[in-house]
């Protein structure tokens, strides 16, 4: 069954991409170009091996926003604040990490994470508390919480947090992290590789495995699990869904405050003005299409971090890059209404077996009248 | 016009097969309805009546066979090709918008106009000429959302008449009805009888079927096994047709009641909104062994109540304890460890994680036992092997403990869960409607681990719709009436009827005596409580009894 259900999926994976690489060809060839060629241009650019890198840098941070998402996807909360949720935890991380300086590098890149975790955490909590406390739905809120922390996050950095731009620094930004608060890179940038690949992907893949293991093993994890499937029947078996929506929202705004760190901690070991924004939208799509699994997720955020680096070389080709827009929202559509499809073949084939059973029973069993005895 | 044999049938199935991908839902059945007549068709929940059903409808089509209408061979595509002809369906559960009222229910999706403006006066008159022609009154402005159950089908009903038909396919409408409302009901179809309409009525309460139809025909497995006519058969001789041997039945009789109390409810209230009292000065007691049954017309306190006892609602009043500890204030999962299971009314809506494999619906409520966890893990190769035990051992049909529990059929879910709160054994065991929609099959394993918990010294709380299922199961029968326990009752000495009219509130303890049992220290002060004084004016038992129902009372 689990052999059955892995493969149904798969399959359902890999057509709904191939519908969507038809998809987008056609929109390639609406507006004037070959996209064989045009694939053909990206597959070749993506494959390089500095490219890569590119691309593992480009899907950590939205691995990581994905299982923010995810989480609250298996407790039936919608956490569209995942983007406000990082911003401002990557204020205060940088802040913080600028200013408190400990002797040991792991010691201060851990103090950096955690105070990332617990900014992202409590700008999440906001939207729990409300939940259980007003019944405010947790789309509206992180709606507006995004808003307000774009709004806190530049007036703090711009008026208290960003250092004086000077003569030999020009950039406004947060002053430098110490040196010891540098992720080691993995690989380091040469002729050939444009970006060192960062260390980060080591938390990444240290989340996955949590997330895999507190949703799947743990009893947090099943009750979590249990009041996403059905709420009303969590709370009759003694589930308080108030603590879970809380819990949940804490844990999903925690793991939303690291999505900032890669580049934080492995790139411009600053807060800067350029800040990367928009992975908190595009985790939503990850965790989709990664079916909020955390081996799914990597999978979908490979594939668009590769979408995203490889689309830079259209534009060299007279493309428009943002093509791969359109194909980034043609996958997430196809993979949606996949899933569907598989998950409705599967129900089926259950539904047979099932029959198939109530029928042996039915023949096996003796006259009704002897349970009345 | 219905006497009238040489008319082509009214409706004619033709060796009609549908077959479901795995099962074969319907299997060469041969069904001939006379214009005119009521025709009852019976069987087993899951004997393929709905599916026939929906493929007379047009909902989907035969693999094989043919209909046919008034002799006219048809292929319908879709419901609007049947209602063309003239069928009309009253599903079981009721389609209508609660804010609006009758007349715009009825006219919803065929409305009158002229021009592109709504003929409300229209709408309104064939309305009040339905009703009249028909004798079911029911006056077109009323809001749906204020009338009672049997009131709600009436609308229903004259729906699908205003649509034109003249043949009616009636789901299970006695499901849902008190005895007083299902006389209403049977009036109104020998009415429409008279008035040449052809009723195809579908049921699995035999006496029912017995007391309306002019022929029966009874569906076993997907098949038809006989039509008969009802003054040829019997109640059970019908049932042994219907599932192929002895018809089961929920007599409990030896007391096993002891003198422990288990449950304890004192003076319990509950507000609702504004100064609308939900439940008020609830108290009652149940004993280890002993089965408390509650009575009542749905949407009169019994859930809230039982939400109260489970630790789902905060009572505004009184205290409830467990087996001596006060736990009014304690949260549904100390209740839960404190030994209470729940059998919940909706078992899709509050039973189980249908999506989920059936290993983590076993876990749920009972996630800190043993073998389910083992501190903060959960223990996966433990639920498995115990949820196989209990697949076994309660004969649900599931291939294995590993399948969704969407797969399984209604009558196996509730086996399921049934078992999964048997298995926890809790002290006490709250059951809510526990054979609601499922085969007599089921139903009967259902009594049985009932019966068994009882015998094993668990005390029960059963709240049904099912008054033979009260009555047989129960050693103490409380009727709930608009929040309030009107009357306490001995099972052993009243009947259904009876229980509908204290049900309706159109009679009160110690106003009819016949009833109430009197003596042997069963009646104390729970009944006292809703013996009113006016009991010599307690309206006649069967007379506009949904009138007895306060407005708005029904649903919350």
């Amino acid at each position: 069954m689990r052999w059955r259900r892995l493969a149904v999926n798969v399959v359902a994976g890999v057509s709904a991409l191939v519908i969507a690489l038809a998809i987008s060809s056609i929109a390639l060839l609406l507006i004037g170009h070959d996209p064989i060629t045009a694939y053909r241009e990206v597959f070749n650019y993506g494959n390089h091996p500095g490219q890569i890198i590119s691309v593992i840098n480009a899907a950590v941070p939205l691995y990581i926003a994905a299982l923010a998402v995810a989480i609250g996807f298996k407790m039936g909360l919608f956490n569209i604040g995942v983007e406000g949720q990082y911003a401002l935890a990557a204020l205060f991380a940088a802040t913080a990490g600028a200013h408190v300086h400990l002797p040991w590098g792991p010691l201060q890149i851990l103090f950096i994470l955690l105070v990332a975790m617990g900014t992202g955490a409590v700008w999440a909590g906001v939207a729990g508390v409300l939940k259980v406390t007003r019944g405010v739905h947790e789309v509206i809120s992180t709606i507006m919480l995004n808003t307000i922390a774009v709004g806190i996050s530049a007036y703090l950095f711009l008026e208290h947090f960003a250092q004086p731009t000077s003569a030999t620094n020009l950039t406004t930004q947060t002053p430098f992290l110490p040196k010891n608060a540098a992720m080691p890179a993995l690989v380091h940038s040469s002729a050939k590789i444009p970006e060192p690949l960062t260390s980060m992907v080591f938390i990444a893949a240290i989340l996955g495995v949590l997330f895999y293991v507190v949703v799947w093993k743990t009893k947090f994890g099943y009750n979590l699990r249990a009041s996403g499937t059905n709420f009303e029947a969590a709370r009759v078996s003694g589930i308080d869904p108030r603590a879970m929506v809380v819990k949940t929202m804490l844990l999903s705004g925690a793991i939303a405050g690291l999505v900032g760190m890669t580049q934080i901690l492995s790139f411009s070991h600053a807060y800067t003005l350029d800040f990367q924004v928009g992975l908190g939208f595009t985790g939503i799509a990850v965790a989709l299409v990664g079916r909020n699994n955390p081996i799914g997720a990597a999978v979908a955020a490979l594939l668009f971090g590769y979408l995203q680096v490889s689309a830079q070389i259209l534009d060299f080709n007279g493309i428009p890059k943002e093509v791969y827009l359109i194909m980034e929202g043609v996958i997430i559509l196809s993979v949606v209404v996949a899933y569907e499809l598989a998950r409705r073949s599967l129900e089926r084939s259950e539904v047979r077996r099932a029959a198939e059973a109530t029928r042996r029973l039915a023949e096996a069993s003796e006259p009704l009248a002897k349970v009345e005895a | 016009m219905a006497e009238v044999t040489t008319q082509a049938p009214a409706v004619e199935l033709r060796g009609i097969t549908k077959r479901f991908p795995g099962v074969v839902a319907n299997d060469d059945i041969n069904i001939e309805v006379r214009a005119g007549e009521i025709h009852a068709i019976v069987g087993e929940n899951g004997a393929g009546k709905s599916t026939l059903m929906r493929t007379l409808y047009g909902m989907h089509r035969p693999d094989e066979g043919t209909i046919s209408v008034n002799g006219n061979e048809m292929h319908f595509r879709s419901p609007k090709d049947a209602i063309a002809a003239g069928i009309g369906m009253v599903h079981q559960h009721f389609m209508l918008a609660d804010n609006l009222t009758v007349a715009e229910n009825v006219i919803l999706g065929s409305e009158p106009h002229h021009g592109p403006l709504l003929d409300y006066q229209a709408a309104r008159d064939r309305i009040s000429e339905l009703s009249k022609t028909y004798g079911m009154a029911l006056h077109p402005d009323r809001l749906v959302e204020e009338l009672s159950v049997g009131e709600r089908q009436r609308a229903e009903i004259i729906k699908v008449l205003y649509r034109g038909a003249r043949i009616l396919i009636l789901d299970e409408p006695t499901a849902v009805l008190v005895p007083q409302e299902v006389d209403e009901l049977f009036r109104n179809l020998r009415e429409l009888k008279r008035e040449g309409v052809t009723v195809i009525f579908i049921s699995h309460k035999l006496d029912e079927v017995l007391a309306i139809a002019d022929r029966i025909t009874v569906i076993r497995a997907g098949k038809t096994v006989k039509t008969v006519d009802p003054g040829d058969v019997t109640a059970r001789q019908l049932a042994e047709l219907m599932v192929g041997s002895d018809l089961p039945t929920p007599e409990t009789r030896t007391s096993t009641v002891t003198d422990e109390v288990e449950l304890a409810v004192n003076d319990v209230s509950l507000r609702g909104l504004g100064d609308r009292w939900i439940l008020q000065d609830i108290s009652f007691d149940i004993h280890r062994g002993e089965i408390v049954g509650i009575a009542g017309v749905e949407g009169n306190g019994q859930g809230e109540l039982v939400q109260v006892i489970m630790g789902l609602r905060t009572a505004d009043g009184g205290s409830v304890s467990l087996g001596g500890r006060d736990v009014t204030k304690a949260s549904t999962n100390n209740r839960r460890e404190a030994g209470v299971g729940y059998i919940p009314e909706d078992r899709h809506e509050m039973g189980l994680l249908l999506s989920a494999p059936l290993w983590e619906n076993a876990m749920l409520g009972h996630l800190d036992k043993e073998p389910f966890s083992h501190g903060v893990w959960i223990d996966k190769a433990g639920a498995r092997a115990r949820t196989e035990e209990m697949i076994k051992e309660f004969r649900v049909a599931a291939p294995s403990a590993d399948v969704s529990a969407v797969a399984l059929s209604g009558g196996n879910q509730q086996k399921f869960i049934v078992a999964r709160e048997m298995t926890a054994k809790p002290n006490l065991l709250i059951a809510s409607q526990p054979t609601r929609g499922v085969d007599v099959g089921a139903q009967a394993s259902v009594w049985e681990a009932i019966r068994v918990a009882r015998g094993a010294g668990m005390a029960l709380l059963l709240v049904s719709a099912d008054l033979e299922e009260l009555i047989g199961l129960s050693d103490t029968l409380y009727v709930i009436y608009s929040g309030r326990l009107v009357a306490k009752l001995d099972p052993s000495k009243v009947t259904p009827e009876e229980l509908g009219s204290y049900m309706t509130g159109a009679r009160q303890a110690g106003g009819d005596g016949a009833a109430a049992a009197p003596g042997e220290g069963t009646d104390d002060a729970a009944a006292a409580d809703g013996a009113a004084p006016e009991a010599g004016d307690a309206p006649p038992v069967d007379a506009g009894l949904e009138d007895e129902i306060p407005p708005g009372e029904a649903p919350l």
